[in-house]
């Protein structure tokens, strides 16, 4: 369990991701731009929720974002345990396509016990985001 | 909605529907199963696996997981009230997560469609386990009817099901 402890750096976050089921399974990527992570998602088939246009699944989109952010509240706070997540609220703005979804988080507010999260995710535009989303975590 | 029993609009149809939803490869690759359905209203089935954990101490799923979930039921309840096939597009969803959900155990999502317009679908629904007093979750969302999905749970036409 000593992946989930202590994150500093972006290897730390790729071990992490390696040691959560969840995120093992969407296939959930990382490496750091402007020194922050920036996450992200490659396309795979079992990733798809409409296989006539075909699109990502809503739910892969909402679950890519929320993992994305308990990942980066850990980054940030160096790893002091898993973040538990009180509420997620996601606005669908495009169809997520059959190809690779980014996602960057910022921490809104930081409090000792609650934090509030904003996940932005695109695909090969980011002035077209695809979805948005915001979520409240007590921190552990 | 009351709690008195109505069939789904169209059973053919829905039937049809329902398969397609649970045969995405989304869906299948969490193991979701279809329930129950009566109009307005549809339960899915998620069996725990190991595969849907997000926190290895604990062995809790994911919210993500809890998220994919309550979006299909959602989705669907919608197609309980509907005739013919017709694309649905999730505008927003919000989810509280109320308690954990226990591992082992699997989580049933019941959703229902509480209000149907020209153009938009309102839903609510709620994540449980072998409690429905205890809920792991709630949700809301809205969906936009009869134009190209910007979300997940578009459908165009049920004759081109997998």
């Amino acid at each position: 369990m000593s992946a989930l402890a202590n994150i500093q750096t972006i290897d730390d976050l790729s071990r992490a991701i390696a040691a959560i089921p969840y995120a093992s399974l969407l296939g959930i990527e990382v490496r750091e731009e402007d020194g922050e992570p920036l996450f992200y998602l490659p396309f795979k088939d079992k990733n798809i929720g409409n296989t006539i246009l075909p699109a990502l699944h809503g739910g892969v989109i909402g679950g890519f974002l929320e993992n994305a952010a308990v990942l980066h509240l850990m980054w940030q706070r160096e790893g002091e345990g898993i973040p538990r997540v009180i509420d997620f609220s996601i606005d669908y703005l495009r169809t997520g396509r059959a190809q690779d979804l980014y996602c960057r988080c910022e921490i809104v507010r930081q409090g000792k016990r609650i934090a509030n999260v904003l996940m932005t995710a695109w695909q090969d535009d980011r002035s077209k985001p695809v979805a948005q989303a915001r979520a409240h975590f007590l921190l552990a | 909605m009351n709690g008195l029993w109505l069939p789904v609009e169209e059973p053919v149809f829905f039937e049809q529907l329902q398969q397609w939803f649970m045969n995405l490869p989304h869906c299948r690759e969490l193991g979701m199963e279809f329930a129950n359905a009566e109009r307005g209203r549809i339960t899915l089935k998620l069996p725990f696996s190991d595969k849907l954990i997000g926190n290895p101490h604990t062995r809790v799923i994911h919210g993500g997981v809890v998220t994919s979930l309550i979006d299909t039921a959602s989705g669907t309840a919608i197609y309980s009230l509907l005739r013919a096939p017709e694309p649905v597009a999730t505008l927003d969803l919000r989810i509280d997560y109320l308690r954990p959900a226990r591992p082992d155990l699997p989580v049933y999502c019941t959703a229902e469609c509480y209000r149907l317009t020209d153009h938009v679908a309102f839903t609510r629904a709620t994540a449980y386990q072998d409690d429905p007093e205890k809920p792991v979750a709630h949700g809301v969302a809205t969906f936009a009817r009869g134009m190209e999905p910007k979300g997940s749970t578009g459908i165009a036409s049920t004759g081109e099901t997998a």
